[in-house]
């Protein structure tokens, strides 16, 4: 077991599970989330070129309950991730922002949240609906 | 670097602010810093737009499909909206997972490998996504 002391010596003072570490954290993954999906979704949507027997296959992969709780999850890491940009910018151009740090990330975090209620209610009865195979 | 998040409105603001990377100093990192900014900015109605038309509203993706793009794209409205984001996002994804492998790829040679696997992924796709949005001709392929 270590001691706070020994913690702090060890990693600094900024891993002691403020606000802002998870942010952090959290903007770090939703950006990896979506330049890995990125990646696909160029060559996914490039089959446009081949006409349109071969893009409609490609677009049928979303006709998958499962797919769609992903693409849910995408919108999500969107959002999260520009919402705690422009968090992020704020503090960066406006260095008197700091003063009201805490404010801004739970401002950045109830934003965020009351966007993804109408979002889940939409998408999520899209996917209820093909659970039901419709 | 960072202090406590707890600061009195009388005092000055900590000297270094807690969120983001610290601004470099000049030259290339600069730039870098800039443009992760601004294309960001931009990406902020880009992406969140495209996102809320094409996977939120109106049913989603369910109605995606070959004649919904051809619709699309015989607008150079969309075209231009769609090949911009196209840049845009790998420009600052590529980025983003090159200040990610500075964190956590350490050897120098494995850190600039991946970040050049990225750098020339990154542009393989830029160039394959801008032929597609450039010479995608809706009307050369027939209508549903």
């Amino acid at each position: 077991m270590s001691t706070e002391g020994d913690r702090k010596g060890r990693f600094g003072p900024l891993y002691k599970g403020s606000e802002g570490q998870y942010s952090w954290l959290l903007h770090r993954v939703t950006g990896l989330a979506i330049i890995l999906f990125l990646f696909a979704h160029v060559v996914d949507t490039a089959v446009v070129g081949w006409g349109p027997e071969a893009y409609n296959r490609v677009a049928s992969v979303y006709h998958n309950p499962f797919v769609r709780l992903l693409e849910l999850g995408l919108v999500a890491a969107v959002l999260y991730h520009s919402f705690n940009g422009v968090r992020i910018m704020l503090i960066d151009f406006f260095p008197g922002l700091t003063r009201h740090f805490r404010a801004l990330g739970i401002a950045t975090t109830v934003l965020f949240v009351v966007a993804m209620i109408p979002v889940t209610i939409i998408m999520g009865s899209g996917i209820i609906d093909l659970l039901r195979g419709g | 670097m960072a202090a406590g998040t707890q600061v009195r409105t009388n005092e000055p603001p900590p000297p270094r602010p807690l969120a983001g990377r610290g601004r470099p100093g000049r030259g290339f990192e600069l730039w870098a810093w800039l443009f992760m900014r601004i294309s960001g900015l931009l990406l902020l109605f880009l992406a969140v737009g495209h996102v809320l038309i094409m996977h939120v509203a109106g049913r989603g993706v369910d109605r995606v499909n070959f004649a919904f793009i051809q619709l699309r794209w015989a607008s150079p409205f969309w075209k231009t909206w769609d090949w911009l984001m196209l840049v845009l996002a790998l420009l600052h994804g590529v980025n983003g997972l090159r200040m990610i492998t500075l964190d956590y790829v350490r050897p120098s040679s494995v850190r600039v490998a991946v970040n050049s696997f990225f750098a020339v992924l990154g542009a393989a796709l830029m160039v394959l996504g801008t032929i597609i949005v450039v010479t995608f001709d809706p009307a050369s392929w027939p209508r549903p």
